[in-house]
């Protein structure tokens, strides 16, 4: 299952890609019904559509006609004066339509007037054209330190990917550690184990092999996952870079005004420029001390519990702090990486892992991170000390589900 | 006396917040022997094996092996089957019987070894690669009886353990644990099955109510709780008139037990300092004498009677 997954996940990322472009590849036949006869000219066909000008029919015999036949809708101008017109043009269509294809020929019908209206004005067009500035502000800071928008880009899609991966791995693992305490208590076989080893190593046996089991079904899916792309790449030509993200297009947005290997080559300077030893490190800091923060929440849950069903009462509170700190990163972070709200969660030990991984790339003061570090690895021990104990009382209760004032009992056994 | 003892646990208390699991228990398990531990659901009996077995630890007292206080090194000279107990469903018998002889501290080709002589011993060679979860649940409890004996303890602890058994393999065990016990071992086991305890144990410890009620040889409690109570069968003529006379030397009751005959069935208690012989050459005076049994208290009587008075 381990060399599947990432088999299966391609196959599936392939089809997807296949079916949009399969989906895009569709040429649209639109019908135009210009009675206005100013846009003559501006219809020409692209690879996504075909436009068929209509003369010398009536609107409603021209949609009785698409009505019954194969075109994709019907586009119609009346004969009004074109400063009128903005709100008077109609589309038919037999069903909603695709907002790509309502998008095109809107375009091309705001081109029209605009240019109409300059021309009106005694405007020339090309004289606008030409008049247009795009500004690339330097950002800097005061220690001559460059950054670019585009650099923040970067930075950005590192924090958050680093957070992401880390939400993600601690509900993934951490639920794979609270199983397995749940099924060694349900096939009874904890207390034989624990005539020999300890509870509490149990339990850190438990969240260390299950972390590293994790870190390396990781490392073979990424690994899997990036040859099998390549390979899969070559053989059915599917163009990865066709693919489109949100990331993806901010980048190129950013790369509009240059051509797209100069844009290449500066964000590999950005890349460069990040401080990559420091970030790697907090990364695995932040990671490693989150993860065994929330996985010992999750096997003190499985030590409470006896069957799987019982667990969504005591998951509540693990999964509330997770959603914020990554809604928190996100939203903060991105408007101001150094605002009080982002540097107030990013101290929080049970938000600071994702958060602070958030903002890292941004520079953040030594003494903040210590601090935060400090903290986060003080909450862990404490977590531990209290997983340790109702763990130890929890893994020998069979037969009921335990309330909340039942587990602080337990705790003071 | 002392000095024999393996394993002695010294005025125990456990407490769990409010309530008192153990009260001031004291046990003693002699050396090579079976120690039975009874008591009724809840008395304590598991918090008293728990704190053995160091998964828990008394608030006050301590336990003692071979002299010196529980200590961490202890725990792979002891083997415990809980009442509670299984493995886990998906590995492989034979992988996971190593990997639990391994915690207990054996090495791998050590615990290979050992554990096909006890496959061979149980019968159940053709298992080893088999799933747990394949297994039926007395199948399941023979590879946990293997793996507790596994690493040759010197303090065997069994909870229940005939729990789940069908009667050929509550048997076969049993006989398992004579074996290990004339191989040296001590065992202290705890049920609710008052015959294996007739059958196996040589001393008993009883516990009620967090509080041990009582605990000894087994021969020397029950010749405590006999009462010079003795079950007999008399040949006569005239039974009435026979009752009547033997009424007014002793105290008579009626009772029952399997015979071929239709004699007069009583129990007759001593009073007074006569001896057996005594009621003995009375009865032979009077009529034929066809049963004469002093009746011995059976544990399930003195389990009950020693709960009831406590």
């Amino acid at each position: 299952m381990t060399f599947l997954s990432p088999l299966i996940f391609l196959a599936l990322f392939s089809l997807v890609a296949y079916l949009s472009k399969l989906n895009n590849s569709e040429v649209k036949t639109i019908a135009v019904l210009d009675e206005s006869s100013q846009f003559f000219n501006e219809f020409e066909n692209d690879i996504y559509t075909n436009y068929q000008i209509l003369e010398n029919v009536t609107l409603a015999d021209a949609k009785k006609m698409i009505k019954d036949g194969n075109s994709y809708g019907l586009l119609y101008i009346p004969d009004v004066p074109l400063d009128k017109l903005t709100d008077q043009i109609q589309f038919f269509s037999k069903e909603s339509p695709s907002m790509s294809v309502v998008n095109g020929f809107t375009k091309k019908i705001e081109k029209r007037i605009f240019n109409a209206n300059l021309k009106k004005l005694g405007v020339d067009a090309s004289m606008i054209e030409s008049s247009k500035v795009y500004v690339n502000i330097s950002l800097e800071d005061f220690s001559g330190e460059k950054s670019s928008e585009r650099g923040n880009l970067l930075k950005l899609i590192f924090g958050g990917a680093a957070g992401y991966l880390l939400m993600m791995f601690i509900i993934i693992y951490g639920n794979m550690i609270m199983r397995s305490v749940i099924e060694e208590k349900t096939s009874r076989i904890v207390e034989i184990i624990i005539s020999s080893v300890k509870p509490i190593q149990l339990m850190l046996g438990k969240i260390v092999g299950t972390s590293l089991a994790g870190v390396t079904q990781f490392l073979i899916w990424t690994f899997v996952g990036m040859v099998l792309m390549v390979v899969a790449s070559m053989i059915f030509g599917v163009d990865l870079a066709v693919m489109k993200s949100p990331q993806n297009e901010m980048l190129m947005q950013a790369a509009a005004n240059d051509n797209l290997d100069e844009a290449i080559t500066s964000l590999m300077i950005e890349l460069f420029k990040l401080p990559l030893t420091e970030l790697i490190i907090s990364f695995i800091i932040y990671f490693l001390g989150g993860y065994l923060l929330y996985s010992s929440m999750y096997a003190t849950i499985g030590a409470a519990v006896d069957n799987e069903t019982d667990t969504q009462q005591f998951l509540f509170p693990v999964m509330v702090p997770l959603m914020l700190a990554v809604y928190v990163g996100i939203f903060t972070v991105i408007e101001d990486p150094h605002g009080t709200v982002s540097t107030v969660f990013s101290f929080i030990p049970f938000t600071s892992p994702i958060v602070m991984l958030m903002r890292i790339p941004f520079g953040v003061p030594g003494w903040q991170i210590v601090v935060s570090v400090l903290l986060l690895y003080l909450t862990f021990i404490g977590a531990l000390w209290f997983a340790s104990k109702i763990y130890k009382v929890g893994i020998l209760m069979y037969g009921k589900k335990p309330t909340y004032r039942e587990l602080y009992r337990w705790f003071r056994y | 006396m002392t000095m024999n003892n393996l394993l002695v646990a010294e005025n125990v208390t456990k407490k769990y917040g409010n309530y008192t699991a153990l009260n001031d228990v004291t046990i003693e398990v002699p050396q090579g022997k079976i120690f039975g531990l009874l008591g009724p659901n809840g008395a304590g009996k598991t918090s008293l094996i728990r704190i053995i077995n160091q998964i828990i630890y008394p608030e006050g007292g301590q336990v003692l092996f071979k002299g010196e206080p529980l200590q961490p090194k202890h725990i792979s000279a002891m083997g415990y089957l809980p009442e509670e107990r299984g493995l886990y469903k998906s590995m492989k018998v034979g992988e996971q019987a190593i990997y639990l002889a391994q915690l207990k501290g054996l090495s791998k080709a050590e615990a290979k070894n050992r554990l096909k002589y006890w496959f061979d011993r149980l019968e159940i060679n053709g298992w080893w690669n088999k799933k747990v979860q394949e297994l039926s649940k007395g199948m399941a409890q023979k590879v946990q009886f293997i793996v507790t004996v596994l690493h040759e303890p010197e303090l065997l602890i069994f909870d229940e353990p005939f729990s789940g058994f069908d009667p050929i393999n509550a048997d076969l065990i049993k006989e398992e644990i004579i074996y290990l016990k004339n191989n040296g071992a001590t065992v202290i086991f705890s049920t609710h099955r008052m015959e294996s305890i007739e059958e196996l144990c040589d001393n008993i410890a009883l516990i009620n109510k967090s509080k041990k009620i009582l605990d000894g040889k087994l021969t020397d409690i029950k010749r405590q709780y006999k009462n010079n109570i003795f079950e007999v069968g008399l040949e006569s003529i005239n039974k009435p008139s026979l009752k009547e006379e033997l009424s007014e030397k002793f105290l008579v009751s009626d009772t029952h037990f399997k015979s071929v005959g239709d004699e007069l069935k009583l129990k007759i208690q001593l009073q007074n300092g006569h001896s057996p012989n005594d009621l003995l050459n009375y009865l032979s005076s009077k009529a034929q004498v066809v049963h004469f049994v002093e009746v011995v208290p059976s544990v399930n009587d003195i389990f009950i009677k020693a709960v009831k008075n406590d």
